[in-house]
């Protein structure tokens, strides 16, 4: 077992149980190792940067949509693994390139690539913006503000529940707009 | 965006999640399924009236048991399916067995009875209704079988919906085989066998437009 899967294995065992600070950097360190995943891959077909950010922040969303599907009990670099290059072959599928990647490369999600001030072509206002209300101030109060999920009830009007449900929902809605987005303007 | 808005974003207030979700939300749909699939033979068709002589309990048994087994191994794999880089740990093998097992007894059955029975044998008076009743009474625990695997992140769709397929109709077995008459070996081998395998295969076909997420 390599340090990274050592590593990354402990943020995510943390970040399930709701640790933060973990989680932060968990996603983090996945941001940078799939950065340069993608943007080798896309290099080939002659896509650039911002493609390549585009499916680094879907698959960062994956990661979380999707956290419940990882079992404590196997490694974790595989998990994300397949997720990455899954979502990878989903983006060259919709936006209809002939040109053939090669896929299966190992470990390669693991490489490395920095940029703290990557952007995708997504503008994060406006594609909340076409999410219904409930939802928007439930992800605004607790996402974006950081307030606790009781003071996003009581600023929303609805339930606790309701604002946990109304996140889960909004999330999924960003990455399914995410996901037609790139498709719309690029194939 | 920035991803690092992004990440600020989704680890700002993350909850704590649970283990063996995907399981759980599996096993309730099949079970929901398999409820849906009993009402159905019930209302539409009826449990069998003459489970009073051996031979109709041993031959309802025998369904059974080879509709049960389908189901168990197929929700083990299927279970793994909707989990990324979990498809490794079980052998897509050990699916095929039930079927090779219940063609095998069915050929042993025919080579031991003279030919001018085969025909009566192999179709007995219930075919068609096997062959329609069991991909009809599937679509309901195909349907809450693809829900809770597309809630889960399979990657392999065409493998993950044809496991799912395969599911449903061993469910559908299972609520048949309390309605059918036909009691013969190479009658549940070839009907029930190929129904399974049929609705397999929509699920396979299916799987890429219905699991993608």
């Amino acid at each position: 077992m390599t340090t990274s899967e050592t590593e990354l294995k402990a943020l995510m065992l943390a970040s399930l149980d709701g640790d933060a600070t973990s989680y932060r950097s968990l996603l983090d360190r996945l941001s940078s190792r799939l950065r340069a995943y993608y943007k080798g891959k896309l290099a080939r077909v002659g896509r650039g940067a911002t493609e390549a950010e585009d499916l680094v922040q879907e698959v960062l969303l994956a990661v979380h949509l999707k956290r419940h599907t990882y079992d404590t009990g196997e490694l974790f670099t595989p998990w994300v693994h397949t997720i990455a290059r899954y979502k990878l072959i989903d983006y060259l599928r919709r936006t209809r390139t002939s040109a053939s990647v090669p896929l299966n490369e190992g470990t390669e999600a693991m490489a490395q690539d920095d940029h703290a001030d990557a952007e995708s072509s997504h503008d994060i206002r406006k594609l909340l913006g076409r999410l219904p209300e409930k939802v928007q101030c439930s992800i605004v109060c607790v996402k974006l503000e950081g307030r606790s999920v009781a003071e996003a009830a009581v600023r929303c009007g609805i339930s606790e529940s309701g604002v946990k449900i109304n996140i889960y929902r909004g999330l999924r809605m960003l990455a399914t707009f995410i996901a037609r987005e790139t498709k719309h303007e690029n194939g | 965006m920035r991803t690092d808005d992004l990440v600020t974003m989704l680890s700002a207030n993350v909850e704590p999640v649970g283990g063996g979700l995907v399981g759980r939300a599996i096993s309730i749909a099949v079970a929901a399924g398999a409820a849906v699939a009993l009402g159905i033979m019930l209302v539409a068709l009826g449990v069998r009236a003459d489970l009073t002589t051996t031979r109709a309990i041993v031959f309802l048994a025998l369904k059974l048991a080879f509709a049960i087994t389908v189901v168990g191994v197929s929700v083990r794999y299927l279970t793994r399916l909707a989990r990324p880089g979990a498809e490794g740990g079980i052998s897509p093998l050990a699916i095929v067995v039930p079927f090779a097992a219940i063609a095998l007894f069915g050929a042993i059955n025919l080579g031991g009875a003279p030919s001018a029975h085969w025909n009566r044998m192999i179709l007995g008076d219930e075919w068609l209704e096997c062959l329609l009743s069991i991909p009809i009474i599937a679509i309901v625990p195909f349907a809450v079988t693809i829900f809770a695997v597309r809630r889960a992140a399979p990657t392999n769709l065409v493998r993950a919906g044809a496991v799912a397929g395969l599911v449903a109709g061993g469910v559908s077995a299972i609520a048949y085989a309390l309605h059918c008459t036909a009691d013969s070996l190479p009658f549940v081998a070839v009907w029930y066998g190929g129904t399974i395998v049929l609705c397999t295969l929509a699920g396979a076909a299916l799987g890429p437009r219905l699991l993608r997420w």
